[in-house]
């Protein structure tokens, strides 16, 4: 096998390391570009929410000035948001995409570069927003406060996520033409891995709701530095307005930045538990299920603002649903877990993790779509726990998942699996250890954005604070792992973990062109336990074939 | 897929069912609730308690089990068992969820008709009467604006109308601005940076909001409403336990929006009768005093200094809301 994928790559040119540098347009290159720069603003996003937390260790805004408080939240959510986990997502999605779908590269491979490279300028932009006074309004910018703290850092912030929003705009275009028009022949999107349809949902809601940000961040652009009056009640504006505009993207945002992450999860259990995913198509369509209803549930982050009585009532009903689907999700990933092998690598432990924390971001989902305990814990550290419960423990732990689980295709070599253990360990405690006690905080009265606070709330804080500390030191074996075995790692083999998506089907790490010939549909993503001799089978068949395409 | 005996099944499910119950009504995580509505909106978070505790242990039942039970042994190469589905399963998984938000929607919404919030003349957001002021604002400047808005005609919020019900409500206007908030008594003059009010009576605040939106926040009512410049809100509440109460900023507002704090007193009758007593201006010359003639004129920051230490805003708020009435001009 290993000699195989040897004899494989032998003879083709391998990317040197100054491609990645470069507007090179392989979607590999582009893949792992996403994937290393978002990474690089989680570390900047992190470290920004270890200030935070230091200086939420006392009541007393001691540790930084409270306007530089507000600069660092809004960065921090800001940077975790659109240049963290949705670039991961199309990191992802650039690297497997074509090779899922069995085809050399993306529809538009030009685009893609483009993209990839609207997103390092935005970063760029953003964090030097601080040398003119970084936006101090919150990730969401409400006017009139967004009017009136700092102009130039507010119109930096406008222009990154214009940027970014650009890029990713583009990205769904060419995700959703590739999915859909460049599968091989016998491929037909009910036997597409179920990532893919993650992706063409995700896509779909990019391309629906993106452009309406867009809207409404230029048109503050005009009220911050032309002086109009759209959202300035100063002038007969209604701030209400923008809410409308922006919560019309960033609630779908939150999807986009979750749907990509349940692509990777269906892809990652099947394998590590040897058994078909159970009910293939009740996780596709719920994908789309949730991308529809995604597009009428924005107002629920209004339910204190201005909104009359009735559509109140209307945004419950539609939030409310949205727990069908992904109740379907959750199910079905239980279902298949159930009887199966499970083979307990690291990136089967954070699917695991991924699955028991989302189930509580989800369970407090549905709580604060009711609209008389919204009302109480809206805009406090109950919403912070829920939405990091969603964000961190759901999109981040399958992100985490995925990094594991692609590793060995993607750079050719194994992780090492104690330290990815380690990882783990410190990253499930110290996430429940710094969002579980939030929830607490916000029922009992903290509310968020705050650099003080009352000195009832500094017990829990400090839990959290010492969580925030845990999770720090967990990216330490993280970063250490893939370094060391990114030189050092046992040399991985085309399919190490015996799975069947077409991407395993090639060399590891894939060859230029993808496939050395078009791929062969061998049977269905994840038709494991059908025939059990099938898997070896495949790879006696495929060592044949690579071995008689290296002599 | 192998379903264990079912005596062991019914079992748990009696087992979870007891735990889900008992910790739904024991969590003890809510402040006090100082009114009827506030029982009535814990009344709702206890039963999505129970829910979730019992959805809770049963998927991380599940992933313990799975974990344990189907761990691979090692050199074991072989697959699971090929189940790709069951739909009957499958319908029973997705019409459970159904039937769950279907009762949650229902009771939340009974919940929200009882606190008010589809009270006609209350909950409204009266779009033609909001343009036609966003118009005449927009001739005349902003100071006519926000005069306008704030009265009974705009209004947005939460909680019955007390009038229609023939009760007399106490009323109450409140500013927020940056960091305060301000309460004015019409009844009876008094001006004050914290809440006052009887218990069992309804007090009905008009608020609006001098610069940014704020939100007006008593955890132990569990009522919340976002203050926004250029229209006007309301909350109409009953409070029922006497005490003293944190009023809370929760939209943010600026650096100091964490101290952006006052009290709500839930006075016994007597108790505010009192109050009102030692705090009315008397008619002559101490209103000239509490409320100098060109108000209108002073910034915010010198219009609040008198009361600045009654209220306890710290030197460096007043400071910052100084600067900020010298640079936003914006507004």
């Amino acid at each position: 096998m290993t000699i195989a994928a040897e004899n494989l790559t032998a003879n083709h040119p391998r990317r040197k390391w100054t491609d990645y540098f470069t507007f090179c347009v392989d979607h590999k290159v582009i893949g792992i570009q996403y994937l290393v720069s978002s990474f690089v603003f989680f570390f900047v996003g992190g470290a920004f929410a270890e200030v935070m937390r230091t200086e939420l260790a006392t009541p007393d805004p001691d540790v930084v000035p409270p306007e530089l408080y507000n600069q660092l939240m809004t960065l921090h959510g800001t940077i975790m948001i659109f240049l963290w986990i949705v670039p991961a997502g199309a990191a992802f999605a650039n690297y497997l995409i074509p090779l899922m779908v069995g085809t050399e590269d993306m529809a538009f491979p030009r685009l893609n570069a483009v993209a990839f490279w609207l997103t390092p300028p935005g970063g760029i932009l953003l964090i030097s927003s601080f040398f003119v006074g970084a936006p101090q309004a919150g990730w969401t910018s409400y006017p009139p406060l967004s009017l009136l703290s700092g102009k130039w850092g507010e119109e930096l912030w406008i222009l990154s996520l214009l940027l970014v929003g650009t890029s990713s705009i583009l990205g769904a275009i060419n995700f959703v033409t590739t999915i859909l028009k460049m599968r091989i022949k016998d491929m037909d999107l009910h036997s597409m891995p179920l990532f893919c349809w993650a992706m063409l949902a995700t896509s779909s809601l990019i391309l629906l709701s993106t452009p309406v940000l867009a809207a409404a961040l230029i048109l503050l652009s005009f009220d911050l530095i032309a002086g109009t009056s759209f959202f300035n009640p100063a002038g007969g504006g209604d701030p209400v307005v923008y809410q409308h505009l922006f919560w019309f993207y960033s609630h779908p945002a939150v999807y986009i930045m979750i749907l990509p992450f349940f692509g990777v999860i269906s892809e990652v259990i099947p394998v590590h538990a040897r058994k078909p995913i159970f009910g293939y198509r009740a996780i596709a369509y719920s994908s789309l299920a949730i991308s529809f209803l995604g597009l009428i549930v924005w107002a629920h982050h209004m339910f204190t603002s201005g909104t009359p009585g009735w559509l109140r009532m209307f945004f419950m009903a539609t939030t409310m649903l949205i727990a069908v689907p992904t109740g379907i999700k959750i199910f079905s990933w239980c279902g298949t877990l159930w009887g199966g092998k499970i083979q307990l690598n690291s990136a089967m432990l954070f699917a695991f993790g991924f699955l028991s924390s989302f189930m509580i971001g989800g369970l407090t989902g549905v709580m604060v779509a009711s609209v008389p305990f919204d009302i109480h814990v809206h805009d406090t550290y109950f919403v912070v726990g829920h939405f990091h419960y969603v964000l961190f423990g759901g999109s981040a732990f399958a992100l985490f998942s995925g990094v594991y689980h692609w590793f060995p295709k993607m750079t050719g070599r194994m992780v090492n699996e104690p330290l990815g253990r380690l990882h783990f360990i410190l990253t499930f405690i110290g996430m429940n250890l710094t969002f579980m006690p939030m929830h607490e905080l916000g029922l009992m009265g903290m509310n968020r954005r705050i650099a003080l606070y009352d000195i009832e709330f500094q017990p829990l804080n400090i839990l959290s604070t010492i969580g925030a500390y845990t999770l720090a030191v967990s990216t330490f074996p993280f970063v250490i792992n893939v370094f060391w075995s990114l030189f050092k790692g046992e040399k991985a083999a085309r399919n190490p973990w015996r799975a069947l998506t077409l991407e395993w089907q090639t060399a590891s790490p894939p060859i230029i062109e993808n496939f050395e010939e078009e791929p062969v549909l061998w049977c269905g993503p994840y038709d494991f336990g059908i025939d059990t001799e099938l898997v070896d089978e495949e790879e006696t068949v495929q060592t044949l074939i690579a071995d008689a395409a290296g002599s | 897929m192998k379903i264990p005996g079912s005596i062991v099944t019914l079992l748990v499910g009696v087992l979870i069912t007891i735990i889900s119950l008992w910790y739904g009504q024991n969590h003890g995580l809510m402040p006090v609730a100082a009114s009827t509505d506030a029982k009535e909106v814990d009344g709702i978070f206890n039963y999505m308690m129970t829910i979730a505790t019992g959805l809770f242990l049963l998927v991380e039942g599940v992933l313990v089990y799975c974990l344990i039970r189907f761990r691979r042994r090692k050199g074991d190469r072989t697959d699971g068992p090929p189940v790709e589905g069951n739909v009957p399963l499958e319908i029973l998984w997705t019409a459970i969820p159904t039937v769950i938000v279907f009762t949650l929607a229902v009771y939340s919404f009974e919940v929200y008709n009882n606190l008010g919030g589809l009270d006609p003349t209350i909950s409204r957001d009266n779009a033609g009467q909001q343009m036609a002021h966003n118009h005449m604002g927009h001739m005349g400047g902003m100071g006519n604006m926000v005069a306008m808005a704030g009265q009974d005609d705009v209004a947005l919020g939460i909680g019955l109308d007390s009038q229609e019900q023939g009760v007399k409500p106490l009323m109450v206007d409140v500013k927020g601005i940056q960091y305060a908030w301000i309460f004015t008594y019409p009844e009876t003059g008094i001006i004050s940076g914290e809440l006052h009010a009887p218990i069992d009576r309804p007090v009905q605040l008009n608020m609006e909001a001098g610069d940014v939106i704020h939100a007006f926040w008593i955890p132990q009512l569990r009522l919340k409403q976002d203050v926004i410049p250029g229209r006007g809100s309301t909350l109409v509440f009953n409070a029922s336990t006497p005490g003293q109460y944190p009023v809370i900023c929760a939209e943010l507002c600026g650096a100091y929006h964490g101290g952006m704090k006052s009290v709500f007193y839930a006075h016994t009758p007597e108790e505010y009768d009192s109050w009102v007593a030692a705090n009315a201006p008397a008619p002559t010359e101490s209103v000239a005093l509490a409320l100098p003639k060109a108000t209108s004129s002073m910034t915010e920051g010198e219009y609040l200094a008198p009361y600045a230490e009654e209220m306890g805003v710290e030197a460096t708020v007043l400071a910052q809301l100084k600067d900020h009435a010298a640079t936003g001009d914006l507004l």
